[in-house]
């Protein structure tokens, strides 16, 4: 009952995370249908960035309550400069080409970004407790949690509340949708879908940062650790069905879940469960459990 | 054109033939270190010809050099005339496995579902220590040659040249491939999937064969490695190596089968000197190098070559009309 | 007769959403026919197409060639069942020359198309694959891309596409949409000579009324997913109804 419990809490805490990581992901691919490979690129670089910033906050003397900014303005900064220069500069002159050539694009900026962020921040681990221990820790069932992991879980439902009001309820929300029906229709009535696209694919960037900054107050940054994120976030994104946000949200619950127990009873199996369940999940509905079925009209 | 492009295969054996005559032994290695590899390129290739890319294709390359690993360690087989046909034998039953699920998919779920695949593979090598050796790898050892086991010195040799051979008789299968009926499907996937279904062929069928055929190819390159480095380790699997395969096979060009083989020896001498000189912006000259192929030069280095001998030749004629 | 019976359908419908594409289709086509098809744009022609070879599934109604229940089979077994179609935008392999993408089809048909080792190129299939092209007038683009041929040339080599493969029922999806006015009438005769050299039962879906008035010898009109009329061109064509339907006047 015990582990239970303890596999529960973990798994949604988990959970909490990879949401956070996977919507960008689906995001962006859900409008522009194209996976973005640098995504753990951006997620790294939101978490240097942010880490970084809240170091040198604490550096200049102030007080460790600000960090909390840092963790958003790192990740407002790697969006609003990644997200257009990506999309503007390279994504736009490889959009009407192959889905493989697409593919490879986003991994060379993978590699650039990986790579960056050794050339910016070295090699050693870059670590700031405060915002994580400056909100304390609490106890279930003789099991010490921290008050911050209770925030990012919280972060994550608001946060994915939020883009489903922004979709849902917002003209731009609307209008974004409609060009993910159908972009030659979009186009063809006034919308447009450039802005759209580098829009969407900014948002996107933005969350992958956010994702990255707010998981670095738990774990030390290190370089290499974008490419885990990159992968688990495909599996969730692939489970849930790319493109949609209920979709991110389930995947996340699913990875996370799965992820606590394979951590508490099997600890050898932990990411080999992961990609396990995605080719079950993929082999009996290929379109993931809310993607939708594309058919070619001929 | 035509008569230089001819001269180019002879020339390029009979170079590749003469390297350990006259350069020296590093020199060697990273030639037949190259000639390995390009068996996986190749792998690569193939399926990019039909318009996808995988990131996964380093588990078969991984199966082959754990073939030598067990092979040698728990059957005390070394002869690599022996470990080659069984490398490709473990390649492509393990691609006829994962291939069961693969086939199905294309575009991104092929290329992630093979990094899935890869990784996993990566994982179970790394954690199943007490049979894998994790991390601190297996050993190769000497091999053998149909029995005879060659001095230290002339191992380097023996082996280059076996690698050569195996090279010549794999590019020989890989053209009747491409000139049969499944390799001219391959390239029409690319196109059109829908006339392929209406002409009675299952496109889930070619993805299939071909699969399973890179997966022998991936297994023999993995074969060649393992006696070659030395030392096989998980990282054979992991994937940094798939990634290599996949610049190289865009750096060398794809849609022939000499531009991988160009592609794997230009990137194992850049890769031997720069991963020790800059390791820590490789990756990025990597990224910004792939960027500039596929934005400027799809059809990578053959394809410039192809270009300079034709504007060459061209200007050749000229010359003698004139 | 039940052995000259080639196709077959039975009240073949399919709606996407709150509309219906096909509503109740029944009609029978006998070996040796050549029928034209008309209706306006939605009528539901292509989608009847794509139900018979399988690309859709109906919601209801059932599917008969050559006698036997094809409902619903994928166009993979209906192709290899002896059906073959050709499409309103040309199907082709624009990166393969315009033989090699014949040769495929000979292949295919040949039960070839999964062979690894002998190669496309082959002797056997060279000279009847030439032949064929000579035939569609499409000789001397032999060894030119695809992608390169002229909009009837593309309309052409998608129709040999399907014809190499020595289909029972030839199913024509707008032979002539997309041809120049000069060329159509030129593509049509090269067309009809063939398949009625070959006695193929050919069913082509027309938009041109006067194509369809001058090359077949029976015509079926739809209208909203439904035939509503079925005879001979001179009739049916000229029957006010027919009109409405597809020219919106009389």
């Amino acid at each position: 009952m015990r582990t239970l419990t303890i596999i529960l809490v973990d798994g949604t805490m988990f959970a909490a995370v990879l949401f956070l990581i996977s919507v960008g992901l689906t995001l962006v691919f859900g409008v522009l249908r194209i996976l973005n490979v640098s995504h753990g690129g951006l997620y790294a670089f939101g978490a240097y960035l942010a880490t970084f910033l809240a170091l040198k906050l604490l550096d200049l003397g102030g007080s460790p309550v600000l960090t909390y900014s840092m963790l958003l303005l790192g990740p407002v900064i790697v969006g609003l400069i990644a997200g257009p220069l990506i999309e503007r500069v390279f994504l736009q002159r490889v959009y009407g080409r192959a889905e493989a050539i697409q593919l490879l694009l986003t991994f060379s900026i993978f590699l650039i970004l990986d790579d960056l962020t050794k050339l910016i921040w070295g090699t050693q681990p870059l670590f700031v407790s405060a915002p994580y221990t400056l909100l304390g820790e609490f106890t279930i069932a003789g099991i010490r949690y921290s008050w911050y992991t209770v925030l990012l879980i919280l972060v994550s439902i608001v946060f994915g509340g939020a883009l489903v009001w922004a979709v849902r309820g917002t003209r731009l929300g609307k209008i974004v949708v409609a060009v993910i029906s159908d972009r030659e229709v979009s186009q063809a009535i006034g919308i447009n879908v450039n802005r759209i696209y580098m829009v969407s694919f900014t948002l996107g960037a933005f969350c992958a940062a956010l994702g990255g900054a707010l998981i670095a107050p738990t774990i030390a940054v290190v370089p290499g650790f974008a490419v885990d994120a990159t992968v688990l976030a495909f599996a969730v994104i692939a489970i849930g069905g790319m493109g949609s946000l209920e979709g991110a949200a389930l995947g996340a619950l699913i990875v996370g879940l799965l992820r606590a127990t394979a951590v508490h009873l099997l600890p050898e199996a932990d990411l080999v469960v992961i990609y396990f369940a995605m080719i079950v999940v993929l082999v009996v509905r290929p379109q993931g459990l809310f993607g939708q079925v594309e058919l070619r009209r001929i | 054109m035509g008569a230089w492009m001819s001269w180019t295969p002879l020339v390029g054996a009979a170079l590749l033939v003469a390297v350990p005559a006259v350069l020296p032994d590093w020199i060697v290695f990273i030639v037949a270190l190259a000639l390995a590899k390009f068996m996986a390129v190749l792998a690569v290739a193939l399926f990019l010809r039909a318009g996808m890319v995988s990131f996964g294709h380093a588990m078969f390359y991984a199966v082959g050099a754990y073939t030598v690993g067990f092979g040698v360690k728990w059957f005390g087989l070394r002869d690599i005339v022996l470990l080659i046909p069984l490398g490709a034998l473990l390649g492509a039953a393990f691609a006829a496995l994962v291939g069961l699920v693969m086939a199905r998919y294309r575009e991104v779920f092929f290329a992630m579902l093979n990094l899935a695949f890869s990784m996993m593979l990566y994982g179970v090598l790394l954690k199943l220590y007490w049979i894998t050796a994790g991390t601190d790898g297996l050993s190769a050892g000497l091999p053998t040659f149909l029995g005879y086991a060659p001095s230290r010195e002339s191992l380097r040799v023996f082996l280059y040249y076996t690698t050569l051979v195996v090279t010549v008789i794999v590019v020989f299968g890989v053209y009747r491939f491409l000139a049969s009926p499944l390799g001219f499907y391959l390239k029409a996937m690319a196109d059109n999937e829908i006339r392929i279904e209406y002409s009675g062929e299952s496109v889930r069928h070619v993805v299939y064969v071909t699969y399973v055929l890179s997966g022998a190819l991936g297994g023999i390159g993995g074969v060649l490695a393992g006696f070659t480095v030395g030392h096989i380790v998980p990282e054979y699997s992991f994937w940094i190596q798939s990634g290599d395969f996949v610049f190289v096979a865009l750096l060398g060009g794809y849609t022939s089968v000499v531009g991988p083989l160009v592609g794997s020896i230009a990137f194992e001498f850049i890769r031997t000197y720069a991963s020790k000189y800059f390791p820590n912006e490789w990756q990025m000259v990597l990224g910004i190098i792939m960027l500039a192929i596929i934005l400027f030069r799809p059809g990578g280095l053959w394809a410039i070559y192809e270009e300079v001998v034709g504007r060459f030749g061209r200007r050749a004629r000229e010359a003698k009309r004139a | 007769m039940p052995d000259a019976q080639v196709l077959k359908a039975l009240d073949v419908s399919k709606s996407f959403g709150m509309v219906t594409a096909a509503d109740g289709i029944t009609l029978e086509i006998q070996a040796g026919e050549l029928v034209g098809v008309v209706g306006a744009n939605g009528s539901g022609k292509t989608t009847f197409l794509n139900l018979v070879t399988g690309y859709l599934r109906p919601d209801r109604g059932r599917v008969l060639f050559m006698g036997n229940d094809c409902t619903g089979v994928p166009p993979r077994a209906i192709t290899k069942l002896g059906i073959a179609r050709s499409f309103q935008i040309p199907q082709l392999y624009t990166n393969l020359t315009v033989l090699e993408s014949l040769l495929l089809s000979l292949a295919a048909e040949a039960g070839e198309g999964v062979a690894f080792w002998r190669p496309l190129y082959s002797q056997a299939r060279i000279s009847p694959g030439l032949e064929l092209l000579e035939r569609f007038g499409l000789r001397p683009y032999a060894h030119r891309l695809a992608s390169e041929l002229p909009e009837g040339g593309r309309k052409l080599l998608d129709i040999a596409l399907s014809f190499a493969l020595k289909p029972k029922l030839l199913l024509l999806d707008e032979p002539t949409s997309g041809v120049s006015i000069e060329d159509k009438f030129q593509v049509m005769d090269t067309l009809m000579k063939i398949v009625a050299e070959s006695r193929l039962t050919t069913v082509f879906v027309e938009h041109d009324m006067e194509v369809v008035q001058r090359y077949s010898r029976r015509v079926l009109a739809f209208d909203n997913g439904r035939v509503i009329a079925d005879g001979e061109p001179g009739r049916v064509l000229a029957d006010p109804d027919v009109r409405k339907a597809v020219l919106g006047r009389v």
